[in-house]
This record gives structure tokens, C-alpha cells and sequence, in this order.
């Protein structure tokens, strides 16, 4: 029994739930049919960032028409909490306001119009305190949510001093909202005796039911999630989704009927966390031709009011800080600071695309002090052999393929000829000017978190030969379902459609992590393909009994079976494994190996591997309004030998516009008070198809991963974010036109405002 | 509550609402036709789009009194059957979607596209009139192929009925 080449893995296959989704059929949670008595909930909001409650008063609440019932912390029968670890999250608040719309009482009524009118009823008065919001603030008042955390390398002040060039300076990076096209929502159902069943939108059903769990005071066993499609997660239901899972099932412990919560839009931005945002302080040391030669960080990350995935996220930008850079003498330095603000979470790319962006701008600078163009800057930087150890004291092993990487990109994308003509143009045009930048990224594969790398599956043959198919992995619309079903259906040598997808369950894989770190193909492709396996060599084992061959000569094709001459249905052989007593099921687990990262010592290989890629974006800015045209793109990206081409391009197509939304109009307003100014798509500009110009070239980059990952393949949720950095440093680019010789000070989000602001500090040099 | 009546899909409906109630939760709720989402709940990202006397509008910022008497499509409405509409057939071969959550507002924003403006559809066109529907998964380039090769075909099925 050998491995045939496959089949349907490397090919360009369609979602699995394509028909559903162009027909209106695939459900998400609000579409399931309620079952008989279900109530709506809605929730009371603090009306202030931080003080103490004095009075709540929910007389007028309760009495509204079809309220049913309302909760406040004090009716929690288990903890009061739904922290992903550290404890410091109320899902309720008690005496105490720590943002602005934290949940303080929860209304459940017969409608769910009836539910949101009771609850804007609610009297809370609140000793209000000052409120700490901004990153000034939190510096100001020293609370963290998290110690502070660095690594270095060699000597890095002394190598900067000692430096024929220097440079210094801050940069500034906003956040971001996730605003996945369906917001939060949970549909909790008891069950018999204690049990509790919550369809939830999340990417981590494993954590949202031990925190539904501790928050009714059950054991994990007596609660079951359940997630079969989420609308977009994109980071912001890796923790972010527990929340309204645990009070939709404390709300149906309580009223004994099942409870469902749906946050609408504005809630949904004003309740959960966003990508943090950051104030990167750097100084910089490097020879004539722009070599750096020693450089310090310092990372101050504004998490909010609570830890929640702070460490990891922050981590991971220190540990991109480099990007595709050897930093000889380096300190890398983060503060993981504490605000009156709702807490920043996972998104997509959790932590790096602010690392790399903020090393892309110290390159961008020195290009810009030396005169060079910054590609060779970039290039001559890269790690290379002989300087080849991260900060963190990992080799990069892959490094060979970065650098025919770009240099396949540069000439593609005609990047040396453009250069020239736009400088031309830009001598000739004195209001609107281009700007064009290639920009590489390397990003790190594997939770930096060691025990989340693991993944369990769990695959039945009946016995008429159809195949069920479960694992840990939650499906967003990236495409994990499909992918993972292309490897088991491959194992089986079956069609796709022999293959079923069923939900992700917490009572059939347990004790899963989330669906993030980009890695959720790499372990559940790993841990299905494993479970697969162990069942198609007992049916092979029956098939060579059967046939009178060596298990060896047994071969699993197109619905068939082979054996010497012979040749059975995949069915056929099913039933005779069933008629034997053979069992047809089997688990399958996976974790990644060569993992070690000791956070405490700073040692040790975080990373499986790392996936790469490059984008040359051109952009034109007007000087005089500061309005922002992207021209043109093209990318080369690394998937290493691609599960599914079709899938993975539109996850780069789809990364790279999102970054492109964080990096340029995406602008978080958080007012004195501690108010979310801009809570709806009305005010906070996500991109529309206008914004993506016409001329998008993707190209996959074909060269299988070095290391064993499933098909050779790389993960590619999201390093293609970081694509968009192109995009950023071309409107530097531009802006750089202006007064050459200077590095450009440009904010993240390069809106008008921003691009204005820098085009006045450029023209004052 | 007062009674409103409308054809959906092809089938006379009616139901008594609440006069608050919009159509959205009327299409959802009272006829079971979740295929219609509601990203936004405030007109802007387009999930909720459908066509009502053959004219896109945003079906969760429209009364379902004020859809009295009318001819009302949703996603649910357009395959014939087992077969696809062609914008319907060109999402699923062009990949226009990935969480699908936007998908079928998409397909009906594009079909009135089409209805407006004809079979014959520039990428620039098409971008300009995707302004009222957000995608926050795909980037739209495989969005915008899609309208356009899904315009070309019901161009093509218009020419094969003449
Ligand atoms: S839900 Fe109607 S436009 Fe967003
Ligand atoms: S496919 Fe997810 S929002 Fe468009």
C-alpha cells in the first residue's frame, strides 16, 4: 500500500460550500431555525470608561413589555469570567467600569426588539473616573496589562554609537477593526440535566466551552460547542467570540429556554477587541551603503483593559521586528500597556504586521538619509548565509528563498525601469506625485504559545463507503474545510463528494486549539490525514486478506480498490470490513515538531518554518488634498507546493486588501472620554472594490517547503497582510518626492489627514 | 398589526406585521428565507440586498409595508432548480467568495448591475457600482471577474432565447 501521487490536492477546487453560499443555503448561526421558545438577549452598557457603579436600577427594564428576565453578575453561578487565561474579565462587570459599553446586565426577552428597548432602560450611575485612552495616558499613569518583555542581541548601543550613521525616531501605527461580515453571535441550548449546547461563531470552540463551563460552574464535559461556518473571523473570534457565548448560556442555565445573542453592528465594534495599536520608538545605526549595524525597538502596544492575547500578540511583534532583516546588535523592547479601552485582541497576523512595519520604515529611512534607492537596502540587508540568526536566536534556515524571490518579483514587475519613469513623471507633475516600493515579508509559522501546535481529527467510514470527516479546525471562509477534505478524500483515493464535512464540534475533537496563527491546514490537514490513514490500512490489511495479496500491493483509486488483478468498490470493501468486524473509525493527532521557544530563557526555535513573499505597489497622491490612488500591484507569494492555488491566491488577493484597509483608511477615533467615535462602516472606512485597482497580478511562488509540512505545502492566512506594506511605503515614496535626501514621517493610517501632515513635515525639511 | 402581501420568489405571500417590521425580518423570519443577511443593520455593507420590482434596494433599511403589492427576488429565487443562475454559476467558477457572507447581496447587486447597465461590463464599471456592497474577505478581484463573466453569460443565454 503505497501513496499514489494525489489527486485532488494542488488543485484549484472550488469552496465546499460554494453552491450553498451562491444559492443563500449555507447557514450561519442567525439563519438556523429557532428552536419553540427561544428568547433574544440584549445588554446594558456602561455609560463611562472607568468608575465605580453606585446604583443600577433595572426596575424599569424588568417591567417592559416581553422582558422576560435580567442578570447582573451577582446571578453568575460560576466565576464571573471570560478571560482566555489570566482572569481579568468579567463578562458582567460588577462594581467596576473599566470601558466605555463594558456589559453590566443582560436582558432576555420574547423578541428581540423587545429585549434591545428594555435594555437601554437600565439606570446606572457611576462614580466616573478620569479615564486612561491613549498610548500618552497609559505611559503617563505606568499600568500595563502584562510585564514588560525584550530579548537582545550583542551590544546594540554601543554598535549604533559606534556606526558611521545614525538615525532616530517614533513611529506610529493605528489599529484596526476586524468587522467580519457577521458579527458576534451565540444560540445557547440546555440540554438534559446540566448540559449546555452553544452554536458559536468562534475560532476557538475548545476555549469558548471551558470558559462557558467556569462561567455556569459545570465540568467541560457537560457543555458542547458547536461551529459550523463562521462570516469572516479574521482574528476577531479567536477570543472575542467566549464573550457572548458564556451569556447566552448563563442566560439559558437561568430562564431554562435557549437564549440567543446577536451584537448588532455598532456593539459589535464598541464590545470587542481590534488589532492593537502601537508607538515604536527606534534608533538605528549603519555603514554608508545602509547596512544596519545596531538597532534597538521599543514596542508600546496599547491593549486595553485587560490581558487577553496580549502577550502572544506582542511577542510576535517583537519577533517581526526583524522581518526579512539580519540585525547584527539588537534589543528588541515591548510595554504591553494598560487603557480604559476595550481589550485589543488577535488579528490576522497577531502581532507582526506592526513589527514589520515598523523595521520596513527604519529601512525606508535609512534609504532615504544615504540616497539609495530603498530596494537595495533592502536587499543588502536581507539574512544571508553566515548572518543568518534571528534576534531570538533561531537560524533561518529558509533563507535562500527570499532573495530570488524579490529579485523574481523586481524583474516581473518591471520595478527598475518604473523607478525611472516615475521619477520622471514626478519632475514634470508638481501637485500629484507617484510613489512605488517593493516590500518582502517573512513571516514565522506556529503558535509561539508551544501546546497550542496540536491538533486531533476524527474520520468514520460507513459502511456503505461514504466518509465522515471532523477535526478541530474551524472554517471562516478560508477554506480549511475544503482543503482538509482534498487530503482525506486523496488517502481514501475517493471522489470529493464521498467525503462529508461536518461542523466542528467540541464533543467530537476535544481539547483543540484555535483556528489561527495561519496554521490551521498544517495541523488538522496533519491530524485528518493521520486518522485517515490509520483506517485505510486496516481496510487495506482486509482487502489483501481478501484478494490473497501482500498489503503492500493494495491500491486505493477512483472509488476503487486494487490488488493484484482484482479490484473491488471502495464500498464493497467497506461492507466486507464491517461483515469482519473491522473498525471504520479512527482519531488522528498531529503536532509540530522541532518546536522549543522558552519564553522565560529566550531560547529556543518558535517557528516551524517561515512563508514568504514580496509586493511592488504604485500609488499617486495629490499634495493638495492629500487623496490616495493605489495603481497598480503585483505579488509573488510563497505557499510552498499549494494544497489548493485557487484558494490560497484569493486568501493573498483578500490579505492584501485588508492590510491595505489598516494601513490606509481604516482610522479608529477614540474620543476623551473613551467613546469608539467611529462604530459603524458609515464612519470607519473599510475598502470597497474601487479602492483595489484593476491591475492586481498574484503569482504563487512554486518551490515545496523545506520542512515536512503536510504536502509540502505553506500556511497562508496571514503573511499576505503584510503585502500591503508596499502600498504604504510607496505613498513614503511619493511623499519623499518632495524633498528627496529626507526620511519620510508618515502615521498608520495613511488617510488624507495623515498623508497632509506628512507632505508639511517633508516640505519643512 | 396591519396585513401586508407581496410575491416572493414567485409565490404570493402575506403576513400581518408589526408596521415596524422590515423587510429583512419579514423575508427571514416570517417566509424562512435566510439566505439574506444583515452585515450592518444600516445600509452600508449591502449583505441584505434584494430586488424588489426588479431594482436592487437594501432590504434592511425597507419597510415590508411599504413592499405592498410587490414583486420581490431574493438569492433564493434565481437557480431554476438544480441550475444556477449564471451570475450564481460565475461566484462558484470565478471563486467570488470565500466566508460567502456577502455573496448573496453580491449576486443581487450584480444581477441589477446587469439590468442597468447591460451585458457588456468594464472592470471599472463594475467596481464604480460595487460601492454600496462590502466584501471583507476576497479583495473583490475575483468579485469583479465574476460579474463580469457572469454578465457575458446572461448576455449570451439572452441571445440564445432570441
Ligand atoms: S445589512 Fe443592509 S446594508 Fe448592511
Ligand atoms: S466572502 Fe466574506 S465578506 Fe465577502
Amino acid at each position: 500500500m503505497d501513496d499514489a501521487p494525489p489527486v485532488l490536492v494542488h488543485q484549484a477546487i472550488t469552496h465546499d460550500s460554494a453552491i450553498r453560499h451562491v444559492t443563500g443555503a449555507a447557514p450561519y448561526i442567525d439563519d438556523l431555525p429557532e428552536p419553540a421558545g427561544t428568547l433574544h438577549l440584549a445588554l446594558g452598557l456602561a455609560p463611562v470608561a472607568r468608575g465605580r457603579i453606585t446604583t443600577l436600577d433595572l426596575e424599569k427594564v424588568r417591567n417592559t413589555p416581553g422582558v422576560v428576565a435580567v442578570f447582573t453578575s451577582k446571578d453568575v453561578p460560576g466565576r464571573n469570567d471570560v478571560s482566555p487565561s489570566l482572569g481579568d474579565e468579567p463578562m458582567l462587570a460588577g462594581d467596576e467600569i473599566s470601558f466605555h459599553s463594558q456589559p453590566v446586565f443582560v436582558v432576555a426577552a420574547t423578541t428581540r426588539r423587545a429585549a434591545r428597548i428594555a435594555a437601554r432602560l437600565g439606570a446606572i450611575e457611576v462614580e466616573q473616573e478620569w479615564a486612561s485612552v491613549s498610548i500618552a495616558d497609559a505611559l503617563s499613569t505606568g499600568e500595563t496589562v502584562l510585564p514588560d518583555y525584550a530579548f537582545r542581541r550583542g551590544h546594540p548601543e554601543p554598535a549604533i554609537d559606534g556606526a558611521a550613521r545614525r538615525l532616530a525616531g517614533e513611529i506610529e501605527i493605528g489599529g484596526q477593526e476586524h468587522f467580519y461580515l457577521e458579527g458576534q453571535i451565540a444560540l445557547a441550548v440546555p440540554g438534559e440535566g446540566e448540559a449546555m449546547f452553544v452554536h458559536s461563531s468562534t475560532q476557538h470552540p475548545s476555549e469558548v466551552q471551558h470558559i462557558v463551563a467556569r462561567v455556569l460552574g459545570l465540568a467541560d464535559h457537560q457543555v458542547t460547542i458547536e461551529c459550523r461556518r463562521m462570516g469572516g473571523g479574521f482574528g476577531g473570534k479567536e477570543s472575542q467570540a467566549s464573550h457572548w457565548a458564556a451569556l447566552a448560556a448563563f442566560a439559558a442555565r437561568l430562564t431554562g429556554k435557549p437564549c440567543k445573542l446577536r451584537l448588532d453592528r455598532d456593539e459589535d465594534f464598541a464590545l470587542t477587541g481590534k488589532r492593537h495599536d502601537f508607538l515604536s520608538r527606534y534608533r538605528v545605526g549603519y555603514d554608508e551603503r545602509g547596512l544596519i549595524e545596531g538597532i534597538t525597538f521599543e514596542h508600546l502596544a496599547r491593549c486595553g483593559y485587560s490581558a487577553d492575547l496580549s502577550l502572544g500578540v506582542v511577542d510576535r511583534t517583537m519577533f517581526h521586528s526583524d522581518n526579512a532583516y539580519y540585525l547584527p546588535h539588537v534589543e528588541i523592547g515591548s510595554k504591553r500597556l494598560k487603557t480604559n479601552t476595550v481589550s485589543n485582541t488577535a488579528f490576522r497576523g497577531f502581532g507582526g504586521p506592526q513589527g514589520v512595519l515598523a523595521i520596513e520604515q527604519v529601512i525606508d529611512a535609512i534609504a532615504h538619509e544615504r540616497g539609495l534607492d530603498p530596494l537595495d537596502v533592502r536587499k543588502a540587508n536581507f539574512y544571508r548565509d553566515g548572518s543568518s540568526v534571528t534576534p531570538y536566536g533561531m537560524e533561518v534556515f529558509d533563507r535562500a528563498t527570499l532573495l530570488p524571490l524579490v529579485e523574481a518579483l523586481e524583474a516581473s514587475s518591471d520595478y527598475r525601469a518604473r523607478r525611472i519613469a516615475i521619477a520622471e513623471h514626478n519632475a514634470r507633475s508638481p501637485i500629484l506625485k507617484r510613489g512605488l516600493a517593493l516590500t518582502p515579508v517573512k513571516f514565522g509559522i506556529s503558535f509561539t504559545l508551544k501546546h497550542l501546535n496540536q491538533a486531533g481529527a476524527l474520520v468514520h467510514v460507513y459502511s456503505d463507503g461514504s466518509v465522515m470527516l471532523n477535526h478541530g479546525g474551524t472554517e471562516m471562509g478560508q477554506g480549511l474545510y475544503t482543503k482538509v477534505a482534498q487530503i482525506v478524500a486523496d488517502e481514501f483515493g475517493l471522489p470529493l463528494e464521498r467525503v462529508a464535512i461536518t461542523a466542528t464540534r467540541t464533543d467530537k475533537v476535544p481539547n483543540t486549539g484555535p483556528t489561527a496563527a495561519s496554521s490551521g491546514s498544517d495541523l488538522n490537514g496533519m491530524a485528518a490525514r493521520e486518522a485517515a490513514r490509520t483506517i485505510r490500512l486496516r481496510m487495506a490489511e482486509e482487502a489483501a486478506r481478501r484478494l490473497d495479496v501482500a498489503v503492500s500491493a493494495i491500491r486505493f483509486e477512483d472509488g476503487l480498490v486494487h490488488g493484484g488483478d482484482e479490484t473491488m468498490t471502495f464500498a464493497e470493501l467497506a461492507r466486507f470490513c464491517v461483515l469482519e468486524r473491522v473498525s471504520l473509525s479512527a482519531t488522528g493527532y498531529y503536532r509540530t515538531p522541532g518546536i522549543t521557544w522558552d519564553r522565560a530563557e529566550k531560547t529556543g526555535r518558535p517557528f516551524f518554518y517561515f512563508a514568504y513573499g514580496a509586493a511592488c505597489s504604485e500609488v499617486v497622491i495629490d499634495t493638495m488634498t492629500g487623496e490616495m490612488k493605489l495603481l497598480a500591484v503585483d505579488i509573488l507569494h510563497d505557499c510552498g507546493a499549494s494544497l489548493n492555488p485557487a484558494l490560497d491566491i484569493g486568501q493573498i488577493e483578500g490579505g492584501f486588501v485588508q492590510g491595505l484597509g489598516w494601513l490606509t483608511t481604516e482610522e479608529l477615533v477614540f474620543d476623551n472620554e473613551g467613546r469608539l467615535r467611529t462604530h459603524a462602516p458609515s464612519t470607519y472606512k473599510i475598502p470597497v472594490a474601487s479602492d483595489v485597482p484593476a491591475h492586481f497580478h498574484v503569482e504563487l511562488w512554486d518551490e515545496p517547503n523545506r520542512e515536512d509540512a503536510i504536502y509540502r505545502s505553506k500556511a497562508v492566512g496571514e503573511p499576505p497582510v503584510m503585502l500591503a506594506i508596499s502600498a504604504f511605503m510607496a505613498i513614503a515614496d511619493a511623499i519623499h518626492a518632495l524633498a528627496p535626501g529626507n526620511p519620510v514621517q508618515l502615521r498608520a493610517p495613511a488617510t488624507p489627514e495623515a498623508i497632509l501632515d506628512a507632505i508639511d513635515r517633508q516640505r519643512a525639511k | 398589526m396591519p396585513k401586508v402581501s407581496m410575491t416572493v420568489n414567485g409565490k404570493r405571500v402575506s403576513g400581518n406585521v408589526d408596521a415596524r417590521t422590515l423587510l429583512v425580518d419579514f423575508l427571514r423570519n416570517e417566509q424562512r428565507l435566510t439566505g439574506t443577511h444583515v452585515g450592518c443593520d444600516t445600509s452600508q455593507c449591502g449583505a441584505c440586498v434584494v430586488h424588489v420590482d426588479g431594482k436592487a434596494i437594501k432590504s434592511c433599511t425597507t419597510l415590508a409595508l411599504s413592499c405592498e403589492g410587490a414583486n420581490v427576488t431574493t438569492i433564493e429565487g434565481l437557480a431554476n432548480g438544480q441550475d444556477l443562475h449564471p451570475m450564481q454559476a460565475a461566484f462558484r467558477a470565478h471563486h467570488g467568495l470565500q466566508c460567502g457572507f456577502c455573496t448573496p447581496g453580491m449576486i443581487m447587486a450584480a444581477i441589477d448591475m446587469v439590468n442597468r447597465l447591460g451585458f457588456n461590463l468594464s472592470e471599472e464599471t463594475i467596481r464604480e457600482n460595487l460601492d454600496g456592497n462590502i466584501c471583507r474577505c476576497t479583495g473583490y478581484h475575483n468579485i469583479v471577474k465574476a460579474i463580469q463573466a457572469g454578465a457575458a453569460a446572461m448576455g449570451g443565454l439572452k441571445v440564445a432565447a432570441e
